[in-house]
């Protein structure tokens, strides 16, 4: 049921090359809030290249005087159990959910994408193993496979990148084979094969641009997801070590301190918060776009 | 009956390479369990080979496999090493727990996405319709630590409603059993939630612009009636589905929600034996979970069909 489920709900593909798929995307007006939305994940995204340089405090150097201090006091957004700079600790945090974010859904897109198209051209035997061993894959609750995962393979940056990477193969593989299987059908797929074109040219030419981009538009709200994932295991005090601030653990760290100082969990879950959300807002927004209909997988 | 004789070869295959799968990935882990368990450092050899060979670890792996697999079967999944607890017992133990927290959750989800997604596909387009989709939007940015942190600080710290960790058993006494476990729930609750609702409200409004509504309508049916009579069963198998595949969201949020909370059940367990590296007993969890997440879904997938007369005779 769930493949029938995911499959109607993809399908979809467009005949059209990549300028007018981007004068499609950027054309027309998103409205304030995309912009907003973009513009704090550029935010965070330059927080996380430029961390080392940016004016801010030392993220691991304790203060024992600004302990627990509020916002606005001797810290601009507060200091934790420890007497540590929050500012310094987000923004230096913000590397750890940025580049498993990316590498994460990279991973996936890639080995997921390939085996996806390659199942929905050559079908037979292959898309059948294939899909058998997504559905073992997909029986085990996310985090139950990934904290064996990260039991098996450590807890560095990448690892948890890999690890978190593996998690999403059976989605971006389900949604690479449905639109390829709408995309074989296609005439111009036809008409390639009529003309004499290798297999690996219709693959390239033909298959992959029209089923390059609905993979790509659910990308930014998987990035979302892989934040969600990460923080949840850094909460479990599992994704990257100490002394390396996440977003996650400074969550966890903060929950001791719920009852005398709330900002040290709130700071850090704000922030999170609004990037996941711009995350999913500025992707729902491009995938509307592109009219791809797969927000259940 | 004949869909039945026809999933059931492929539910059995997937079981098999699930316990399969179960078993690789816990062997694999790094670390010699007799070298864990006699603690690191200090330990001769030889009492390492001992244990080693009362563990059976000297045996080769699919030995191994197909003895574990055997056992577990006849519903022994081994004693645990560490704590000398059978592994069976443990779960058993702290199922009620989860349980209770799983089907309290997937109810309150349900109980507040159903209404909702009425009015919002009722009012589809509406201001009303437009915040109702805009809070479940953002929900879906809210991770389920973080829910559960937010409910701990308004409902425990600031109201002192409920407790903020800390389990009691419905036998000891149902009231506080059920105020210990409501913030749990309502941390799970929320984040599906959202999903359901927003699924249920994308069918609904493709059910309701059926021919068959606008005959109800036409014969004078209240609204109320259109929208739970006729628009809500036929809407219904997609949340369905989901409500079944997303019971491994509700597994995975019950290990982090039973960690913060303090909660004895099944996702704890897990937990803390990865911690200690308790691997027979997280293989055995990890078989146990897996195995009733295929089988619920499975369940799923059979129910559908009975509910639904469209899938019904196409069979």
């Amino acid at each position: 049921m769930r493949s029938k489920l995911t499959d109607t709900g993809v399908v979809r593909s467009r005949a059209q090359g990549f300028s007018a798929a981007a004068r499609q995307v950027f054309g027309r007006g998103f409205g304030p809030g995309f912009w907003v939305a973009a513009g704090w994940l550029v935010l965070v995204a330059l927080c996380a290249v430029f961390a080392d340089w940016l004016p801010v405090n030392d993220p691991l150097e304790p203060v024992i005087a600004n302990r627990l201090n509020g916002p606005l006091t001797t810290n601009l957004l507060g200091a934790d159990g420890l007497g540590r700079d929050i500012l310094a600790r987000l923004v230096h945090g913000s590397r750890v959910s940025v580049v498993i974010a990316l590498s994460a859904v990279c991973i996936g897109m890639v080995i997921g994408g390939t085996l996806g198209v390659l199942a929905g051209y050559f079908r037979g035997h292959f898309e059948r193993g294939l899909m058998a061993v997504l559905d073992v894959i997909l029986a085990f609750p996310w985090l139950v496979l990934l904290l064996a995962l990260v039991a098996f393979i450590g807890q560095s940056l990448m690892a948890i990148s890999v690890a978190i990477g593996f998690l999403w193969i059976p989605a971006y593989a389900r949604v690479a084979r449905a639109n390829t299987l709408s995309v074989v059908q296609r005439e111009y797929v036809l008409a390639a094969r009529a003309m004499g074109a290798s297999t690996l040219r219709i693959l390239l030419r033909e298959v992959l641009p029209n089923v390059i981009l609905p993979v790509l538009a659910y990308g930014l709200v998987a990035m979302g997801l892989v934040i969600i994932v990460e923080s949840a295991l850094a909460f479990l005090g599992l994704s990257v070590e100490a002394p390396q601030p996440t977003w996650g653990g400074m969550i966890s760290e903060g929950k001791r301190h719920l009852a005398t100082a709330v900002h040290v969990a709130l700071v850090p879950s704000v922030t999170m918060f609004l990037t996941v959300l711009s995350l999913n807002y500025v992707g729902d927004r491009l995938r509307s776009r592109f009219d791809v209909r797969g927000s259940n997988l | 009956m004949r869909l039945l004789t026809r999933k059931l070869p492929w539910l059995l295959g997937t079981l098999f390479a699930v316990s399969f799968f179960t078993f690789m990935l816990v062997s694999l882990l790094p670390g010699d369990p007799a070298v864990m368990i006699l603690g690191a450092g200090g330990v001769s050899p030889e009492a390492v080979a001992q244990l080693r060979l009362e563990l059976g670890l000297d045996r080769p792996l699919l030995v191994r496999y197909f003895d574990w697999l055997g056992n577990a079967l006849g519903g022994d999944l081994g004693r645990s090493p560490m704590t000398g607890q059978s592994v069976t017992d443990a779960i058993l133990s702290r199922l009620p727990v989860t349980i209770q927290l799983g089907v309290m959750a997937i109810l309150i989800a349900l109980v507040l996405a159903i209404p909702l997604a009425m009015v919002s596909a009722y009012f589809a387009g509406s201001r009303l319709d437009r915040s109702i989709s805009g809070v479940g939007f953002a929900l879906m940015s809210v991770p389920g630590f973080m829910m559960a942190i937010f409910l701990i600080l308004i409902f425990a710290v600031g109201l002192g409603w409920f407790p903020a960790t800390g389990w009691v058993p419905l036998s000891v006494s149902p009231t506080a059993n059920l105020r210990s476990a409501i913030l749990p729930a309502m941390s799970l609750a929320m984040i599906e939630l959202a999903l359901y609702m927003r699924l249920l409200r994308t069918d609904l409004i493709d059910t309701l612009q059926q021919d068959y509504i606008t005959l109800a309508r036409a014969k004078g049916l209240p609204n109320w009636l259109i929208l739970t009579r006729h628009a809500l069963r036929p809407s219904s198998f997609s949340l369905m589905t989901v409500v079944g595949l997303q019971l491994g969201g509700v597994i995975s949020g019950a290990i982090i929600v039973e960690e913060i909370f303090a909660l004895p059940g099944v996702g704890r367990l897990l937990y803390q034996s990865i911690l200690q590296r308790d691997l027979l007993m997280v293989q055995g969890i990890v078989l146990f979970i897996a195995t009733a997440y295929v089988v619920v879904n499975f369940l799923v997938d059979l129910c559908y069909s009975l509910l639904d007369p469209r899938v019904r005779y196409a069979e």
